[in-house]
């Protein structure tokens, strides 16, 4: 892993590498770094395969992270490159024309975390969710339960517990 | 022969007869196979709940007029097949309308009840209803092909085309059945059978699993009834024909109850070990194997 | 709305111009009526018996529950020897098995598959995200109470019940439809209203008729 980050970091600007496993690492890129990263390791370094990209909210920093793993199938090792985008007006470079599979990424990110991908295929197209109209849901900001109490009519009689102080107190009700 | 009012009551008593013996069959057939599976299965006499049921449902719906009339000409394929075939050779009571010609009738009702439900099924508006008839229609009208032929042979066979005659022919012995005299029209018209049962390898037509049972889809209440009622007459009338043309007829009940269902069983042995064909398939399986055969035994004949 | 279901003008192959409405054309929009019982009491009974002793379930899983019906068709439960059948068509069947949590997007199509199903209907709640909400109580996306959208003839509690417990359901909802008690669809059509407000009420993009049969 060491050796890739070495060889990449002669042609791109590199943010920090995080190695996981022996087999799993992590670098840090710039926004517009993505794209000729991507290509390289596609077309040089045999990471053909777009197992997954997925979004996490940063609330507190205002940013969300944006994560591209790829997957070099011959030595069975996988590589993440991880995006911080501006939380404001989010969007970032679609590349459904390196991978068409991440068109659908693409469109389940613009609908759960509002992220826009301008140019990817049907992405404004409802994904999941139908006649959404409240802010993504998966937003750290949206209040899934403050949601739910006024969409949905609860049942009265419900009782929530803590699991850990109801099972101490079951197991051990003296204290001890 | 000639037509006398008793006929009626008659009749209507072969009918009834044949209704309950293939209730009780079918489910007799779909116990045997929960017993491979060593499952319990349905109760033997969990058909008739399911009609009641069926019959006993308060609201329906309709599509049309010939969402009315598919069921009924289905049903009227069924028990038209079964009336104009002798149901017991030698019993005035269950001769039913038999005459000279009844062959050439009993090979169109056949395809009649197919041609009704093409027509509902096709006014249900339901894509699968469509699929499911013109898989349906293709592969019967393949399958009515040897059956065709095998019946031409044992009609120059016999030199007749009254069924009455030609099971008259065949009488004292075993060695006198079509089967023994005349084998090459019989395979081809047993494996054109297995076409026509609705059971696998040819049951692409109602397909549970693709195509959610295929022209039935949106039939329900009484017209699912009637087209149940229809499942167990229809089978049970066209073994009828096979029974008399080539394996000798019944002359009491209980020798055409074993008749028929080993005729049944033949098909219900071949479903459980051959996989299902989709319909080009199968089209190509009747023209290689049944049809040459069909057409073979009209020119040894 | 999506675009495919709005009103418009449409050309057709031979030059005339013609409106179609999908939503009007397309289906049925009465809505449902109270059917009422056999005139005379035998007969109600016999059919209420048959009905329970042939019941003929939708097969639509809608939430993780699906997967405990499975093993009811398998030699160790065989729930065939109690007359208890599944049907690929809503049109066909008699009991729609809620199984399990139920999303605003697969209540719509619950809901239109129950509509299209045959009086008399019934509704089995199955585990116990149908009951309150069960494990996503505060979800998004799952309704809480399924007896506010559908009329649920039974509930059988769990998170999941085993298949021995739908099998008890089946029994217990044998003996209410025997009764006679099982009269969900006549509810259906009495509080019709009250459904459609409801049902709408979380169903923000509601694109089809109220009744659709």
């Amino acid at each position: 892993m060491h050796e890739l980050y070495t060889k990449l970091k002669q042609y791109f600007p590199l943010g920090e590498l995080i190695e996981q496993r022996d087999n799993l690492a992590f670098i840090t890129l710039k926004q517009e770094q993505l794209r000729p990263v991507i290509l390289h390791l596609r077309d040089k370094e045999n990471y053909t395969h777009l197992v997954l990209l997925t979004a996490v909210d940063w609330l507190e920093d205002n940013i969300f992270q944006l994560t591209y793993l790829l997957s070099n199938r011959a030595n069975a090792t996988d590589i993440g490159l991880r995006v911080m985008i501006s939380r404001d007006s989010a969007s970032m470079e679609s590349i459904h024309d390196i991978w068409p599979t991440a068109a659908t990424y693409q469109r389940e990110l613009r609908e759960m975390f509002g992220i826009d991908f301008p140019d990817s295929p049907r992405v404004n197209d409802d994904f999941i969710l139908e006649g959404w109209n409240d802010i993504p849901p998966y937003r750290r900001d949206f209040d899934t339960l403050k949601y739910s109490e006024q969409t949905f009519s609860q049942r009265p009689g419900r009782e929530t517990k803590d699991p850990a102080e109801h099972m101490k107190q079951k197991l051990y009700p003296d204290g001890a | 022969m000639q037509f006398e009012w008793i006929q009626i009551p008659y009749a209507l008593l072969t009918l009834s007869i044949i209704i309950n013996f293939g209730l009780l069959m079918n489910a007799f057939v779909a116990k045997i196979g929960a017993r491979v599976g060593r499952r319990v299965g349905i109760p033997i006499y969990q058909n008739y709940i399911d009609l009641i049921k069926n019959y006993g449902l308060r609201s329906s719906i309709t599509h049309g007029v010939m969402f009315y009339l598919g069921p009924v000409f289905r049903l009227t394929g069924g028990i038209g097949l079964l009336m104009f075939v002798p149901t017991i050779y030698g019993s005035v009571m269950f001769s039913n309308f038999s005459f000279a010609g009844d062959l050439i009738l009993a090979l169109y009702f056949i395809f009649f009840g197919t041609l009704g439900m093409a027509l509902g099924a096709g006014e249900s508006g339901h894509p699968h209803a469509a699929i499911g008839v013109s898989r349906g229609l293709s592969q019967v009208t393949m399958a009515e092909l040897p059956l065709a032929l095998a019946v031409f042979s044992i009609a120059l066979q016999y030199n007749t085309l009254s069924v009455t005659e030609i099971v008259a022919a065949q009488q004292g012995g075993v060695l006198n059945w079509t089967l023994f005299t005349n084998p090459l029209a019989v395979v081809a018209a047993m494996l054109s059978f297995l076409g026509s049962v609705m059971r696998p390898p040819f049951d692409v037509v109602l397909a549970p699993q693709e195509i959610p049972i295929g022209p039935p889809t949106e039939y329900h209440s009484s017209y699912l009834a009637l087209m149940q009622t229809n499942r167990v007459i229809f089978p049970i009338a066209k073994m009828v024909i096979f029974m008399n043309l080539f394996f000798g007829g019944a002359d009491n009940w209980p020798v055409f109850f074993v008749k028929i269902f080993m005729i049944y069983m033949f098909a219900v042995f071949i479903g459980v070990v051959f996989p299902r064909f989709r319909v080009e398939q199968s089209i190509r399986w009747f023209l290689i194997w049944a049809v040459p055969i069909g057409i073979l035994a009209v020119i040894v004949v | 709305m999506k675009e495919e279901l709005e009103k418009r003008i449409i050309k057709g192959p031979d030059g005339l111009e013609f409106e179609v409405e999908p939503l009007r054309d397309y289906y049925c929009e009465a809505p449902p009526t109270v059917m009422p019982a056999a005139y005379s009491k035998i007969v109600e009974d016999l059919f209420n018996w048959a009905r329970s002793e042939s019941i003929w379930i939708l097969g639509f899983g809608t939430g993780c529950g699906a997967i405990e019906m499975r093993p009811l068709m398998t030699p160790r439960f065989d729930a065939y020897r109690f007359g208890v059948q599944w049907r690929p068509t809503p049109r066909q069947s008699n009991l729609f098995v809620i199984s399990g949590y139920l999303s605003v997007k697969t209540l719509k199509r619950v809901i239109r598959s129950y509509e299209q199903m045959q009086n008399p209907k019934y509704v089995v709640g199955l585990g116990s995200c149908t009951i309150n909400g069960g494990m996503y109580w505060d979800s998004y996306n799952t309704i809480k109470r399924l007896d506010q959208y559908l009329p649920v003839d039974l509930y059988i509690a769990g998170c999941m019940p085993r298949p021995e417990a739908l099998l008890q359901g089946f029994a217990d909802l044998k003996k209410l439809i025997r009764s006679g008690k099982a009269e969900g669809a006549n509810e259906y059509a009495e509080k019709f209203e009250w459904y459609k407000a409801n049902q709408k009420k979380v169903i923000n993009d509601w694109d089809m008729p109220d009744y659709n049969w």
